[in-house]
C-alpha cells in the first residue's frame, strides 16, 4: 500500500466512526486525541475499521502508533507491505 | 460459567482492613461518630470540604506529604504537597473573592485532569461557592444545557475546548461573567473574552480564610439525565464529606500512606468524590493522570509509583481484558493491596480476570450521582459473590422495595431473591439535597422515608445485592448515564429526521452503547451518506459520549396511544426478546 492509498483508508475508516471529523484538514503530526473529539470507544471501533478494510490487525501494543495522522499512515504501509 | 466465591482470611492480610468485622462494624457505626473523624473548620465556624481535604492536613503538620503526583500526558511528572495544595486553592478563592463572585454562585469545570482542577475545585468550596464538573466529551449542546439549568457563573476550561465547545453557545448564557483558560505549554495567546487562569493565581494571595460553613451550605452540583425532560442537577452539600470520608475509609480501605489511584473523569460524580475530596480527607497520595486510557502506560503506572489502592471503572477493565492478561503480567504490582470498581455492575469475569492479571481480585460497588457517595460494596475483609454488588455500607439501610405510585406507599420486600426497586432509607450525609430549579422531580425520588433509586435489583438470602437493570429508559453506557430523550432531541433536529427512538442496546465493552432509530421525512431515503451525515450532526451536538454509536433506518416506530414512542420495544425487538404487553399500542409494524 502506498502511503496515499493509506491515508486514504484511514481517512475513510475514520469518517465511519466520526463521520464529523476532517481528518483531511489535521496537521500530519498533531495529536490527534487532541485535535479531534473521539473517545476510546470511537478508537476501538476505527481499529476495527481499519481492519474490515485493509485485513491489518493493530495489537494493543501498536496503538502508540496511531497518535498521528503521520504515524498512523507509516503504520499502515509498513504493515501492509509486512502482509504482502 | 458460574463463578465461586471469592473468599477471603482477612486474619492473614499484611495489616487488618479498616472493615476487619463487617456485622460488627455496621452495629457500631454512626454517623456522628463519622462526624468525629473530620476537624470542623476553626474556631467552631462549621464545616467545609476543603478544609476537611486539604488544610487541616496542613496545620496537623502533614503539609509536606504529597497530595497529589500529576502525569502529564507527555511523560512529565510533578508532585504537589497538601500544603502547596491548600495555597493553590485559596488562590483560586482569592481570585473568585476579586471577581466579585458570591458564595452560592456556581462554578462549572470543563477540562481534563490538570493540576489547576484541583485547586479550582477546592477553592471554589473555600469561597462557598458551588461547584460543577463537566465531562470533555461533551459537545456544545450537553455543555449548554447544563450551564444554562446551573447558572453558571464562572467557567474554567481550555483554550480548545472553549472554542469548540464554549464559543459557538456563549452567547446563550447570560449568567456566565468569566471565562478562565488553562494553557497548554506557552502559547501566546488565548481567546478573545477569556482570562488566563495561571496569571490570575499567581497574582492572587495564596492566604484565604474559609469564611463560616453551614454543613448544609451547597457545595457541588453534579449533573445525570432522566429518562425524559432535561438533565437533572443534583445539589450535594458540605456535610457530604462526612460519607465521602468515612466511604473511602471502609469501602476503599484507604490509610495513611497509601498511593491511590482513581482513573475516572473529573466531569462525572466518582472523579469529584473519589477522585478528589475522599482521598484527600485521608490524606493519601492520588496518582493524577492527564492521558486517557492506554492499557501499557496504566500498568506501567501502577508498577512504577507503587499504587496501592486503584479504583476504576467496568469498561476500563473489559478494555485491559481486550489487551489481554499477557501484557498485564509484563509488570508488576507487589504493593497493590486492594482494587475496587465502580460505574455498572462489573461482570463476574472481570472480578475472576483481576485475580489472574494483577494478582487481587476486584471489588465492585455501588452508588449514583444522588447517593453522592459508596453505598454497597465489597468490602476488602468480606467474600466477594463476583457478580454481585457486595453490602450496603455501616450506617446506610438498603431494601428492595415495591413502589406505589398511587398511594405514595413503598413495601419492603424481604423474600430474597425477589426482584424490586433499591431503595435507600434517607438521611445520610451526602445524600443530594435538591435537583437544582426541579423541586417536582426532587420530590419523586422518594417515599415513605425511603429514596428511590430507579435500580432494579434483588438481594441474596446473605445480604449481598445483585443489579438486575434500571427500572426506566435510562441508558448506562461506560458508566455514565444518558437521557434518551437529550438524544432524541438532537437527532429530530437534523433536517431529515422526523421521529426518533433511542436505547441502550447491549455490548460488551461499555455495557452498553447508544442505538438510534429513525423515521424520515417526506422526500428522504435512506442511504449511507445520510446515516453518516446524521451520525455527524449528532456528534457535533453531543459529543461522542451522548452520540449514538449505531443509527437504524425504520419505517415507523412503535408508539403508545398517547403517541410517545416505545423505547422498550424496540429494545425487546433490537434484542429479540419477548415484547410484553403491547396493547396500548397505536401500531405495530
Amino acid at each position: 500500500m502506498t502511503a496515499d492509498e493509506a491515508r486514504n483508508v484511514i481517512i475513510q475508516a475514520m469518517r465511519e466512526v466520526a463521520p464529523e471529523v476532517d481528518l483531511g484538514s489535521v496537521p500530519p503530526e498533531a495529536d490527534l486525541r487532541e485535535e479531534l473529539d473521539i473517545d476510546s470507544m470511537d478508537f476501538l471501533n476505527f481499529i476495527v475499521g481499519l481492519h474490515e478494510k485493509t485485513g491489518i490487525d493493530v495489537p494493543e501494543e501498536d496503538y502508540e502508533h496511531f497518535a498521528t495522522l503521520q504515524g498512523a499512515i507509516d503504520y499502515v504501509v509498513r504493515r501492509s507491505g509486512a502482509a504482502a | 460459567m458460574t463463578f465461586e466465591t471469592i473468599r477471603k482470611e482477612p486474619g492473614t492480610f499484611p495489616a487488618p482492613p479498616n472493615l476487619d468485622d463487617y456485622e460488627a462494624a455496621r452495629a457500631s457505626f454512626s454517623w456522628d461518630d463519622a462526624r468525629r473523624r473530620l476537624d470542623g473548620l476553626p474556631g467552631g465556624k462549621g464545616l467545609n470540604i476543603a478544609h476537611e481535604a486539604v488544610s487541616r492536613h496542613v496545620a496537623r503538620g502533614q503539609g509536606d506529604v504529597v497530595a497529589l503526583r500529576y502525569l502529564d500526558k507527555r511523560g512529565g511528572q510533578r508532585d504537589i504537597s497538601y500544603a502547596e495544595l491548600d495555597g493553590l486553592s485559596s488562590r483560586f478563592a482569592n481570585v473568585l473573592a476579586d471577581l466579585g463572585v458570591e458564595p452560592g454562585e456556581r462554578v462549572f469545570s470543563l477540562i481534563g485532569r490538570v493540576p489547576e482542577l484541583y485547586a479550582a475545585v477546592l477553592g471554589t468550596l473555600k469561597h462557598r461557592s458551588v461547584f460543577c464538573p463537566l465531562f470533555s466529551a461533551f459537545g456544545p449542546e450537553p455543555v449548554q444545557q447544563r450551564m444554562s439549568i446551573g447558572d453558571a457563573t464562572v467557567l474554567v476550561t481550555t483554550p480548545a475546548l472553549y472554542r469548540r465547545k464554549v464559543l459557538p453557545i456563549r452567547d446563550s448564557l447570560p449568567s456566565l461573567r468569566h471565562v478562565f483558560v488553562v494553557r497548554e505549554g506557552e502559547e501566546a495567546a488565548i481567546p478573545d473574552g477569556t482570562l488566563d487562569l495561571r496569571a490570575a493565581m499567581n497574582a492572587a494571595s495564596e492566604s484565604y480564610e474559609i469564611g463560616p460553613t453551614s454543613p448544609e451550605d451547597r457545595a457541588l452540583l453534579h449533573f445525570t439525565s432522566g429518562t425524559t425532560g432535561k438533565p437533572k442537577g443534583a445539589v450535594h452539600v458540605h456535610e457530604a464529606v462526612v460519607a465521602h470520608d468515612v466511604t473511602g475509609y471502609y469501602a476503599l480501605d484507604l490509610r495513611p500512606g497509601d498511593i491511590y489511584w482513581c482513573t475516572a473523569d473529573p466531569g462525572w460524580v466518582t472523579g469529584t468524590s473519589y477522585g478528589i475530596i475522599s482521598p484527600l480527607a485521608q490524606g493519601v497520595t492520588m496518582i493524577v493522570d492527564e492521558a486517557e486510557f492506554d492499557a501499557s502506560r496504566w500498568y506501567q503506572a501502577l508498577q512504577q509509583h507503587d499504587v496501592t489502592v486503584w479504583y476504576t471503572a467496568p469498561t476500563a477493565i473489559r478494555m485491559l481484558m481486550k489487551a489481554g492478561t499477557e501484557m498485564a503480567r509484563q509488570y508488576s504490582y507487589p504493593s497493590l493491596r486492594f482494587v475496587a470498581s465502580v460505574g455498572e455492575p462489573l461482570n463476574p469475569e472481570g472480578v475472576a480476570w483481576g485475580q489472574e492479571a494483577l494478582g487481587l481480585p476486584i471489588h465492585d460497588n455501588w452508588w449514583q450521582t444522588e447517593t453522592g457517595g459508596i453505598m454497597i460494596a465489597n468490602f476488602a475483609s468480606m467474600d466477594i459473590r463476583p457478580g454481585s454488588m457486595g453490602r450496603p455500607m455501616p450506617g446506610i439501610e438498603a431494601a428492595i422495595v415495591e413502589h406505589d405510585k398511587e398511594r405514595g406507599e413503598v413495601r419492603v420486600i424481604d423474600e430474597p431473591g425477589q426482584e424490586g426497586q433499591l431503595a435507600l432509607r434517607t438521611g445520610w450525609p451526602s445524600m443530594f439535597r435538591g435537583y437544582l430549579h426541579d423541586e417536582e422531580r426532587y420530590a419523586q425520588c422518594f417515599a415513605d422515608g425511603w429514596y428511590l433509586t430507579g435500580d432494579l435489583s434483588r438481594v441474596d438470602e446473605d445480604g449481598y445485592f445483585w443489579f438486575v437493570g434500571r427500572a426506566d429508559d435510562v441508558i448506562k453506557s461506560a458508566g455514565h448515564l444518558i437521557g434518551p430523550f437529550e438524544v432524541e432531541s438532537a437527532l429530530m433536529e437534523h433536517a431529515a429526521v422526523a421521529e426518533a427512538g433511542v436505547i441502550g442496546k447491549p455490548e460488551p465493552t461499555a455495557g452498553s452503547i447508544v442505538k438510534a432509530f429513525l423515521t424520515l421525512k417526506p422526500g428522504y431515503e435512506p442511504s449511507e451518506d445520510l446515516r453518516l451525515d446524521i451520525l455527524g450532526h449528532a456528534r457535533r451536538r453531543l459529543g461522542p459520549a451522548v452520540a449514538p454509536r449505531e443509527i437504524d433506518f425504520v419505517d415507523d416506530l412503535p408508539k403508545t396511544r398517547s403517541g410517545k414512542v416505545l423505547r422498550r420495544l424496540l429494545k425487546a425487538r433490537e434484542l429479540s426478546l419477548p415484547e410484553g404487553d403491547t396493547s396500548t399500542l397505536e401500531e405495530s409494524s
